[in-house]
């Protein structure tokens, strides 16, 4: 469709015309005019709504907003077209069949062998292994092979040694969809452990020895403690209307040395509207302080971020500091369960906040152990309320830390926004379906490509400059302040305005220091040729001509500039009161955005992989505040650089 | 008087020192005329605590038996503990600490008895002088002279003994402008954008009256700023209501009839009482240990200090587009002239002039925009936020400045050759110092204390190598362009440098600085080791080929 006018969400005056264009995996804008041709692509699995607006005389507006947290506003003239689209969209934006996902069309031109590569990447198995299991008390154990057992378990599990096959079937009879306890996470240093389980099918009375005697062997797992906690990381309302459906928590008088816990998470339902209500917050088009805040304050979503937070550390201090063992469930303990074990293996475990690590957390306490990824972020059609924002919330709670903490993870924010955005763009197999029994029934390893494999290989992009693994901060246990310091707690705009450049600081710190450290490498590089010439010199005085010419060359390269503040220089809207005032020739505005999508197209013909998603693209390009084109502030390019007219934000 | 009079106990022992986040200690306490010594006498970790006596906002008494504990508030907003045994001593402490800290006398103020520890290699009061900065002016445009007229304080009394205004308008032009303009701050220049020849002035409100008086000479001041055929901004720092209203008091706006070249634009700036009780609630919230995440957020947005922060921000960034996207010139004013006004000057001139993002630029731009323009310390830093007082005249109007700065470097943060640290000192200074800075309210008060005679400048102490190391920013790269900061509530923050500087740990985010300088510091010795060895070869072959030709 032709003449489409793409609004610019902050500001009514800017908008880009341009023809719109729909493929079998993306939306796609290309903006008239300029000759770079700015593209906006977007993925239908991004696509988390579309509406339909009342036709104006302009045309037919249409509004997508997507599961990045991308909003896409669209002005389609006729309104027949925008009708096609809209009924086209609703259709690719909900596939009813796995086989219609990104991923099983997407092709990063790997052979079979890098493929299987990348999905060997992360091995659950070597990750117990490191933890130090199997051993004396915990062992690898085949009950639930076939999925015989639970079909929302891994086909294999870690469980106390004196638990037999005989208690594990019995307990798991008195677990929500037979999720009996197993073990997410050990300590070797302490021999305490953090397991996960759903709900006792308790009721008002109910028992079932075989589950007593379950917890039983995990404490006895445990010979330095005579007591284990049971974490009910549900409110206890919620906990206690489940007794009324057959389920429920565990009583503390059936169980022999257990201290029951409960750590008042919302549900899933409760968590969706609260992210709804915050990303109203972010859409309001020039929000006062107040209208922010007092959103902020009611959306809720910061109470949850502190809750789940809270959860986390009261488990990592038991394991820690006290030495003691921890069952942890909520009701069917694939959502909640999930966040507080993760973030609990984050605290405690340094391993985790590197960046092979925290993938392994993410296969281990997510992937393999059932988290319903495909009902959560609604990658098939599906029912609307089992949508939530579970697993964003986990990645929210690492940003927290790494604010908290800038030295202790070897990542950066742009790994966890990125990570968010494949959990919902279906490009790579990892997050496909509910459970792994569902996976391996697809054959996913086989037909589709890993997200690990592929941020590995970028890593160098998701690199901490701070981290050092030698730094006091990277070691030990993380011990965040608990309450009373909530203001620790923190809006995060470079995921919830993430594509609203204008709104993040115009230049990074970490892209500064990253450049920064390329280039010592470099000189460290530089220093070792120079030194080896300097002895060889020394030795021959006679024959020095061979090394002319690489020298010039090297002492190009550390010309290079560490700047990053080209980015957007331009001016807001503060004040409606210019508006009546003329001037501003439109021919100054295209330079910055030409400049950006030079880099575009330049990664385009470089990397196809990336090429392929540019909608991912822009998100790099948003966070990254790299200078686009090199020299951006160099002081001969001043004006030229920032005459353009305004990414125009709220007043 | 002798400060001895007023030390009723000059020591005390087996006095304990609580604070958050520290271990406490026991120890001496002494008063002195200006501090308030706390040394503890554990020989494995001995430590001294000095506090000036003008830090200290407020002071509470409470007992249990005989342990007296005195809880004291500063200005800076930390809060400390001293729990001092023997109710007598207590009060008598404390009703010393009283008298010492809320002295009337501005010549017993500790900058008056302060001898530095220090040689002064360049002296504070003699940088940033007028003549320089018109020199340099000069060298760009002969538009503007430099006038004398306000020599004896006798045509403006907080302005400055001389001032830049348009060539074209003479000393008995200004004087009658001077007679139009509340407190008779006539328009000055307060920038020249080099890049596009336009200016910024500042001045206060017009006294318009209700009927609508009106001064040729003023119209003629300010349109002798204007290139022919253009237009220029007037940005009012009030509501247009309150404006209004302020003609009934006999002050007023620029009628468009009058100045029909100029468009004006209102944007509503608070001030007075309305910023301290923002401050006051702002530092409560921040005090408040027992709150959970809720009312956290409601009690920051109760306290409006964001919000203040985004209307100040928005109306200095509208000065600078105007500038430097519009090509027009700007006059600002408020109604004195001497605190939105000068937020706002102050502000765009970060936003548009490189300069003022280097250490010194800075320090010229406190001295010019808010020293010498006469914005009044004394009255606005008399009291921080512990204050019960309520005057009229305290507000933290440098404060909020400051913050402002803040924001924008956080949004820039490789742009300013400054750190945090650097502002947060400022702040420190303002509000109680051992120098003479900013001491009274304007250029003329300052000249009859004899300040520049009788204090040390913080200048003198800020620009020695030893102290300037720590206010250096190690991702400073110069950057000569504009810097348009956002003001979207989503990228505006709680300054917690200041305001939770003593309710947090700062330990992991200052590891996190001392990892950053030494990623940096590493890669320049690398730089200049890799330079020398290549000199080194350089000359090497050079010998070598000289001897080849031989």
């Amino acid at each position: 469709v032709e003449n489409v006018r793409l609004l610019d969400r902050l500001s009514s005056r800017k908008s880009a015309l341009g023809t719109l264009y729909l493929t079998a995996t993306h939306v796609i804008f290309v903006e008239n005019g300029s000759e770079t041709r700015k593209e906006t692509w977007v993925l239908h699995s991004q696509i988390s709504s579309i509406e339909k607006q009342a036709t104006t005389a302009t045309g037919c507006p249409l509004l997508i907003r997507c599961k990045n947290f991308q909003v896409i506003q669209l002005v389609i003239p006729q309104e027949r077209d925008c009708h096609d689209i809209y009924i086209s969209l609703i259709r690719l934006a909900r596939p009813v069949k796995y086989e219609e996902l990104y991923c099983f069309s997407f092709n990063p031109k790997l052979d079979k062998e890098e493929r299987e590569q990348g999905w060997k990447l992360v091995d659950l198995n070597e990750e117990y292994n490191r933890m130090g299991i199997p051993n004396n008390y915990w062992q690898i154990s085949d009950v639930n092979r076939d999925y015989g057992v639970c079909d929302s378990y891994p086909t294999e599990v870690y469980i106390p040694k004196s638990a037999t096959a005989h208690i594990i079937v019995g307990s798991s009879k008195f677990r929500s969809r037979r999720r009996f306890p197993a073990l997410s996470y050990y300590c070797k240093d302490n021999n305490a452990s953090i397991c996960r389980s759903s709900q006792p099918l308790s009721g008002f009375s109910a028992r079932c020895l075989e589950d007593e005697q379950m917890l039983q062997a995990i404490r006895k797992a445990n010979p330095g403690s005579d007591f284990i906690y049971v974490v009910d990381t549900r409110p206890k309302l919620n906990a206690m209307a489940n007794r009324a459906a057959g389920k429920g928590y565990e009583n503390e008088d059936n169980y022999s040395n257990i201290k029951f816990q409960f750590i008042g998470i919302e549900n899933i339902h409760v968590m969706r509207n609260s992210l709804q209500k915050m990303l109203e917050v972010c859409e309001l088009k020039s929000p006062s302080m107040s209208d922010f805040l007092w959103g902020l304050e009611n959306s809720g979503w910061l109470k949850h971020i502190k809750a789940i937070m809270d959860a986390g550390i009261f488990i990592a201090k038991a394991v820690a500091e006290e030495g003691v063992s921890v069952l942890v469930h909520c009701s069917d303990g694939w959502d909640r369960t999930a966040q507080v074990c993760s973030v609990a293996s984050l605290l405690l475990d340094p391993y985790y906040r590197t960046m092979k690590g925290f993938m392994v957390l993410i296969e281990k306490d997510w992937v393999s152990f059932g988290h319903k990824f495909n009902h959560r972020y609604g990658n098939l059609d599906g029912d609307p309320k089992e949508i939530s924002p579970v697993i964003d919330q986990f990645i929210e709670c690492v940003w927290q830390l790494m604010e908290q903490f800038p030295c202790a993870f070897e990542f950066n924010e742009r790994f966890l926004i990125h990570i968010q955005h494949h959990i919902y763009s279906c490009q790579f197999g990892n997050f496909l379906c509910n459970s792994q029994k569902e996976r391996r029934e697809l054959k996913i390893q086989e037909r589709t490509y890993s997200l690990w494999a592929h941020l590995w290989k970028n890593r160098t992009d998701y690199l901490n400059p701070l981290y050092r693994s030698d730094h006091s901060q990277t070691q030990g246990t993380l011990h965040p302040q608990m309450a009373p310091c909530n203001f620790l707690y923190k809006f995060w705009s470079g995921m919830y305005n993430r594509f609203e450049k204008g709104l993040h600081p115009r230049q990074s710190v970490t892209d500064y220091l990253m450049a920064v450290k390329e280039e010592t490498q470099q000189l460290e590089e530089e220093l070792e040729v120079l030194g080896e010439r300097l002895a060889n010199l020394q030795k021959s005085q006679l024959n020095d001509n061979k090394f002319k010419s690489k020298q010039q060359d090297r002492s190009k390269q550390l010309g290079l500039s560490t700047s990053n503040n080209s980015l957007a220089n331009t001016p807001q809207e503060y004040s409606n009161d210019l508006k009546s005032f003329p001037s501003r020739s439109p021919s100054q505005g295209d330079e910055e955005d030409s400049a950006l999508i030079l880099t575009q197209d330049n990664l385009k013909s470089s990397d196809p992989d990336l090429s392929a998603n540019s909608d991912q693209e822009s998100g790099v390009e948003d966070l990254s505040c790299r200078s686009p084109s090199g020299g951006g502030c160099l002081p001969s390019e001043d004006s030229g650089k920032d005459s353009d007219e305004a990414v125009f934000l709220a007043v | 008087m002798e400060f001895a009079e007023l030390i009723k106990t000059p020591r005390a022992d087996n006095v304990v020192l609580h604070r958050p986040f520290y271990l406490a200690v026991e120890g001496t306490l002494c008063l002195t005329g200006h501090h308030l010594i706390f040394s503890s006498r554990r020989q494995d970790n001995a430590e001294e605590l000095w506090l000036l006596h003008s830090n200290i906002d407020s002071i509470e008494k409470r007992f249990v038996g005989s342990l007296g504990t005195i809880i004291i508030k500063c200005k800076d907003l930390r809060i400390i503990q001293l729990d001092i045994p023997g109710m007598e001593e207590c009060l008598n402490i404390a009703s010393s600490i009283e008298a010492l800290s809320t002295l009337d006398s501005v010549t017993l103020m500790y900058p008056f008895f302060y001898r530095p520890m220090f040689e002064v290699v360049e002296d504070g009061w003699r940088c940033f002088l007028p003549d320089e900065e018109f020199e340099l002016l000069s060298s760009v445009t002969d538009e503007w002279r430099l006038s004398c007229i306000n020599k004896e304080f006798s045509v403006c009394p907080s302005y400055p003994p001389v001032v830049i205004v348009p060539k074209s308008i003479d000393d008995e032009a200004l004087r009658k402008v001077a007679m139009f303009r509340h407190g008779s701050r006539f328009p000055v220049l307060s920038y020249y954008h080099k890049k596009n020849g336009m200016v910024m002035m500042r001045g206060s409100q017009p006294l318009t009256g209700t009927n609508g008086r009106r001064c040729k000479e003023d119209e003629k001041l300010i349109n002798a700023t204007l290139r022919p055929g253009k237009r220029g901004y007037i940005i009012d720092t009030r509501s247009l209501n309150v404006a209004q209203q302020a003609r009934a008091k006999g002050g007023g706006f620029e009628q468009e009839v009058h100045y029909p070249q100029w468009r004006r634009i209102h944007k509503c700036i608070e001030r007075f009482n309305i910023l301290q009780e923002s401050l006051i609630k702002l530092v409560e919230a921040c005090n408040d240990q027992s709150h959970n995440m809720d009312r956290w957020l409601s009690k920051l947005e109760a306290s409006n200090w964001l919000t203040h922060i985004k209307e100040i921000l928005t109306a200095a960034c509208l000065a600078a587009q105007c500038i430097d996207r519009e090509g027009a010139s700007v006059l600002v004013h408020g109604t004195e002239g001497t605190d939105s006004t000068l937020q706002v000057t102050s502000l765009a001139q970060i936003i548009l002039d490189p300069r003022c993002r280097t250490i010194r630029g800075f320090e010229s731009l406190v001295v010019r925009e808010w020293l010498q323009a006469g914005h009044p310390f004394q009255q606005r830093c008399a009291q921080s936020a512990y204050s019960n007082s309520k005057q009229k005249w305290e507000a933290p109007v440098f404060l909020l400045f400051l913050d402002c700065v803040w924001q924008i470097l956080r949004q820039f943060p490789c742009s300013f050759e400054f750190n945090e640290q650097f502002l947060i000192m400022l702040f420190e200074h303002a509000y109680a110092s051992q120098f003479g800075t900013f001491l009274g309210n304007n250029e003329n008060e300052r000249s009859k204390l004899k300040l520049p005679q009788k204090t040390m400048s913080l200048w003198s102490w800020v620009n020695r190598s030893e102290e300037l190391s720590k206010f250096q920013n190690p991702l400073f790269e110069a950057n000569s362009l504009v810097i348009w900061p956002s003001v979207a509530p989503q990228s505006l923050q709680l300054w917690e440098g200041v305001f939770l500087r003593w309710n947090r740990p700062s330990k992991f985010l200052d590891e996190a600085h001392e990892e950053m300088i030494s990623i940096i510091k590493y890669n320049k010795e690398l730089q200049a080791k890799v330079n020398a060895l290549r000199r080194q070869l350089a000359e090497m072959e050079t010998d070598d080929r000289m001897q080849e030709n031989l």
